[in-house]
C-alpha cells in the first residue's frame, strides 16, 4: 500500500496557507471543491435565504395586526405565507447545518482532509443554486398560493399560481440534499482518522449521519411525488385524480412519508450541536454517550413510521390513526432522553455563559415545549380540535425556530473563530441571543393560545376577539427579526475586525480544535490519531474552583 | 479530487480506499434510486388494487412482443458490459472495448425500439391518456387512462435513465481509448457497470408488472 500513497500529491500552498488565503480569485471560490470553501458558499447562500423568508414571514405578521388584515388581498397574504414556508424549509431549515457547519466541520471533526467526493459536493452546492433561482423566480413572477404542502387538488387542478415552476425548483433542490447526505454517510464510514472508532465520535456526527440517512432515504420519495404532481397538473390527468380511479390522499400520504422525516432532517443536527457545545461550557464529558448516539438513530427510524399523523382528519382508517399515534408518541422517548443527558452533563458542571451555551440553553427550553405540545397534537382526540389551528402553527415553530435556528445560531457562534479566524464580540452576541429568545417566545407563545382558543391558520383574516393576541405575536416579531439583524451585522464586523482567534479559543476537546483557526486547505497537517473517546473534559475538581466557592 | 488517472484524492489513504469508498457511493446512490422508482411503483400498486379491472383491460393493450424484445436486449447489453468488467479488472482494456460495443448497441435497440416503435404505436392507437379519444371507453376508461399514466411515466423514466447509461457508457469507451484504465485503476468502469445494471433490474421489474399482470 505505501507504493500507492505516491500518488497523492498535496500542493505545498494546501498546508502552508489558510483555506481562505488559497487563491483569492472569484474562480477560485466558485470552482472550489474545498469542503470550507464550499461551506462559505453555502453560509451566504442559505443566509440569503433566511433574510428573504423571513421577510415574507414579516409581511405574514403585519397582515395580522388587523382583524380584517392589512395587506388587503387574501391571494397576496396565500402567496406569502407560501413564500415564507417553501423557502424557509426547503432553502434553510432542511440544508442549514448539514451543509454549512455539517460541511465545514464534519472532516475537521474526523480528522479528514476532505470529504469522500468533493466535486459532488461543489455540484450540490450549484444544483441547491439552480434548485433556489427556479423557486424564487415562481414565487416573484406571480407567486404560488398551495402553501408549502402542495396538497391536491388544488395543486394539480385549482391552484392559479405557479405551481409547476416551484415544484421543479424543489425537485433540483432535492437532488442536492440527496447529493449532500450520500457525501456524509461514506465521508463518515470511509475518512475517520486511525483510532477513531464509531464510540470515539461526536454526537454531532452521529446525528449528521442519521439526518443524511433520512435525506438519502426520504428525498427521492418527495421527487417522485412532485414529479407524479407536475405531471397531473400540466396533462389534466393523473394519479392523485379521483375521476379517473386515482387518489388525493394518495399525494398526503406521500409528501409526509418524506416531509415528517424532514421534520426529524430539521431537529437532528440541532441535537447534534447541542450536544458539542453544553459539554465545551459545562466543563464536563456528556452525560449518556451511548443513550444520546442511539436516540438519535432511534428517532431517525421512528421518523420514518408516524407520517400518518398528518392525516387524523383526512378520513384515513381510526385504527391506522390509532397506530400512527402510538408511534408518534414513541418518539418522544428518545427526544426526552435527549433532553435529560443535556442536563445530566449541566449536573455540577462548571458551567460558562459565552453565547454557545445561552443558544444551547434556549434550544433544551423551547425544543422541550414544542415536543410536548407535540404530544398534544399525537393525541387522536385533542388534534381533531387543535389541528389546522395556529397551535400547531407554535408547535412547530417551538422545534423549527426556537429550536433548529437557536441551534445554528449557538453552532455558528461556537465554530466562528474555527471558520474565519476570527472571534465575535461576544457582549453582542450574548444581548443577540437573549433578545431572540425574548423574541420568539413573545412572537409564538400567544400562538398556543390563539390555537387552543380555534383561530384557524392560513386565513388572511379573523374574528376581532383575536387581535390583542395577534398584535402580541407580531410586536413578538419585530423583536425577532431586530435579534436576527444583529448577528449578521456584528458577525461582518467581525470578520474585518475582530480579535484574531486562537486555535482553540473554548479549550474544547474535538479535533476540530486541534488545528490552526483558520485551517489549512488540507485541515490536519499531520493526520491525527485517536486514542480516546470525545468530551473527555477534565473532572470540574481539576478546573479552577467555581465562583460561589468565594462567597 | 483530481480528474486524471494517476492520482489519488489526498483524503484518501491509498486508491483501494478510494476505490471502495466510490462503489460504496454508487450503491448508495442506487438505494436513493429504489426509492424514487419505489415511490412510482408503490402509487402503481394502489391504483392497479383501486382499479383492478380497468388495469387489467389496459395491460392487454400493450405491446407484449415490443417489451419481450427488449428485455432480452437489455440483458443481454448488461452481460455484454459485466463481461467487460471481467477484462478489465485482468487489465485487458482493448476487450472492454470489444464488450463496451455490443453492450452500446444494444441499449441504443432498446431505446429505439422503445420510443421509436412502441410509443409511436401506442400513440397511435389512442393509448396516450391524456388524448381526448381514448381507445378504452365506457366504465373501464379512467382506471385504463390511469394505467397509461403510470405506463408512460414509468417507461418514460425508465428511457431517461437509459440515456443516461448509453453516455456513461461511450464516456467509459473514450477513457478506455486513451488508455487510462487498467488492472490498478478501474473505478468508473465498475461503478457504470452498477447503474447499468440497476437500470436492469428497474425493467425487470417493469415488465411483469406493465406487460404479464393482467394478461394471465
Amino acid at each position: 500500500m505505501s507504493a500507492e500513497t505516491a500518488d497523492i500529491k498535496i500542493p505545498a500552498a494546501a498546508i502552508d496557507r489558510s483555506y481562505l488565503h488559497d487563491g483569492t480569485s472569484l474562480k477560485s471560490w466558485l470552482l472550489t471543491t474545498d469542503h470550507k470553501r464550499i461551506a462559505i458558499l453555502y453560509f451566504a447562500s442559505i443566509t440569503a435565504f433566511f433574510f428573504l423568508g423571513g421577510a415574507a414571514a414579516a409581511l405574514v405578521r403585519l397582515n395580522l395586526v388587523t382583524p380584517q388584515g392589512l395587506l388587503g388581498s387574501p391571494e397576496t397574504y396565500n402567496r406569502l405565507f407560501t413564500l415564507h414556508g417553501v423557502v424557509m424549509v426547503w432553502f434553510f431549515l432542511v440544508p442549514a447545518v448539514p451543509v454549512t457547519l455539517g460541511n465545514f466541520i464534519i472532516p475537521l471533526m474526523i480528522g479528514a482532509r476532505d470529504l469522500a467526493f468533493p466535486r459532488l459536493n461543489l455540484f450540490s452546492w450549484y444544483l441547491f443554486m439552480l434548485g433556489g433561482a427556479i423557486t424564487l423566480w415562481a414565487l416573484f413572477i406571480g407567486g404560488v398560493d398551495t402553501g408549502w404542502t402542495f396538497y391536491t387538488p388544488l395543486s394539480t387542478a385549482y391552484s392559479k399560481g405557479h405551481v409547476a415552476l416551484a415544484a421543479v425548483g424543489i425537485f433540483v433542490a432535492g437532488f442536492s440534499s440527496i447529493a449532500t447526505g450520500l457525501n456524509f454517510i461514506i465521508t463518515i464510514h470511509r475518512l475517520r482518522a486511525p483510532g477513531l472508532t464509531w464510540y470515539r465520535l461526536p454526537v454531532f456526527i452521529w446525528s449528521m449521519y442519521s439526518l443524511s440517512v433520512l435525506l438519502v432515504l426520504a428525498t427521492p420519495v418527495l421527487a417522485i411525488t412532485l414529479l407524479l404532481m407536475l405531471l397531473e397538473r400540466l396533462f389534466h390527468i393523473g394519479v392523485f385524480d379521483p375521476a379517473v380511479g386515482g387518489d388525493p390522499l394518495l399525494f398526503q400520504h406521500l409528501f409526509w412519508f418524506y416531509s415528517h422525516p424532514a421534520v426529524y432532517m430539521m431537529i437532528l443536527p440541532g441535537f447534534g450541536v447541542v450536544s458539542e457545545i453544553i459539554p465545551a461550557f459545562a466543563r464536563r464529558p456528556i452525560f449518556g454517550y451511548k443513550f444520546l448516539v442511539w436516540a438519535s438513530v432511534t428517532i431517525a427510524v421512528l421518523s420514518f413510521f408516524v407520517w400518518g399523523h398528518h392525516m387524523f382528519v383526512a378520513g384515513t382508517s381510526v385504527y391506522s390513526a390509532v397506530l400512527f399515534s402510538i408511534l408518534s408518541y414513541l418518539v418522544a422517548v428518545p427526544s426526552a432522553i435527549k433532553v435529560f443527558n443535556w442536563l445530566g452533563t449541566l449536573h455540577k458542571g462548571y458551567i460558562h455563559f459565552d453565547a454557545p451555551m445561552l443558544y444551547a440553553l434556549g434550544f433544551i427550553g423551547l425544543f422541550t415545549i414544542g415536543g410536548v405540545t407535540g404530544l398534544w397534537v399525537a393525541a387522536l382526540a385533542a388534534d381533531v380540535h387543535l389541528t389546522q389551528t395556529y397551535f400547531v402553527v407554535a408547535h412547530f415553530h417551538y422545534i423549527m425556530v426556537g429550536g433548529m435556528v437557536s441551534a445554528y445560531f449557538g453552532g455558528l457562534h461556537y465554530w466562528w473563530p474555527k471558520i474565519t479566524g476570527r472571534m465575535y464580540p461576544e457582549a453582542w452576541a450574548r444581548i443577540a441571543a437573549l433578545v431572540m429568545f425574548i423574541g420568539f417566545n413573545l412572537t409564538f407563545f400567544p400562538q398556543f393560545i390563539l390555537g387552543y382558543l380555534g383561530m384557524p391558520r392560513r386565513y388572511a383574516t379573523y374574528a376581532p376577539e383575536f387581535q390583542v393576541l395577534n398584535v402580541l405575536s407580531s410586536a413578538g416579531s419585530t423583536i425577532l427579526a431586530a435579534a436576527y439583524l444583529l448577528p449578521l451585522a456584528y458577525l461582518i464586523w467581525s470578520l474585518l475586525h475582530g480579535k484574531r482567534a486562537p486555535q482553540n479559543p473554548w479549550r474544547a476537546t474535538g479535533l476540530e480544535w486541534q488545528t490552526p483557526s483558520p485551517p489549512p486547505t488540507v485541515n490536519f497537517i499531520a493526520t491525527p490519531h485517536v486514542t480516546q473517546g470525545p468530551y473527555a473534559y477534565a473532572p470540574p475538581a481539576e478546573e479552577p474552583p467555581p465562583r460561589e466557592a468565594h462567597e | 479530487m483530481n480528474s486524471t488517472a494517476a492520482s489519488v484524492g489526498f483524503q484518501y489513504r491509498n486508491r483501494a480506499d478510494q476505490h471502495e469508498a466510490a462503489l460504496t457511493g454508487m450503491w448508495l446512490f442506487l438505494a436513493t434510486e429504489v426509492l424514487f422508482f419505489g415511490g412510482l411503483l408503490f402509487c402503481f400498486v394502489v391504483g392497479r388494487h383501486a382499479n383492478p379491472l380497468a388495469f387489467d383491460a389496459a395491460a392487454r393493450e400493450t405491446a407484449l412482443w415490443a417489451g419481450t424484445v427488449n428485455t432480452v436486449l437489455l440483458l443481454t447489453s448488461s452481460l455484454a458490459y459485466a463481461a467487460g468488467i471481467v477484462f478489465m479488472r485482468a487489465g485487458n482494456s482493448r476487450r472492454l472495448m470489444h464488450c463496451c460495443w455490443p453492450a452500446l448497441a444494444l441499449g441504443g435497440a432498446f431505446i429505439a425500439l422503445k420510443f421509436g416503435v412502441e410509443w409511436p404505436g401506442d400513440i397511435a392507437q389512442h393509448l396516450f391518456p391524456a388524448a381526448a379519444s381514448f381507445k378504452i371507453g365506457g366504465a373501464l376508461e379512467g382506471g385504463a387512462r390511469l394505467f397509461f399514466v403510470f405506463y408512460f411515466v414509468s417507461t418514460g423514466l425508465h428511457g431517461l435513465h437509459m440515456l443516461i447509461g448509453v453516455a456513461l457508457v461511450i464516456w467509459i469507451m473514450l477513457r478506455a481509448r486513451r488508455g487510462e484504465f487498467s488492472a490498478h485503476y478501474h473505478t468508473p468502469v465498475v461503478m457504470v457497470g452498477l447503474y447499468w445494471s440497476f437500470v436492469d433490474i428497474v425493467w425487470l421489474t417493469l415488465y411483469p408488472m406493465i406487460y404479464l399482470v393482467g394478461r394471465g
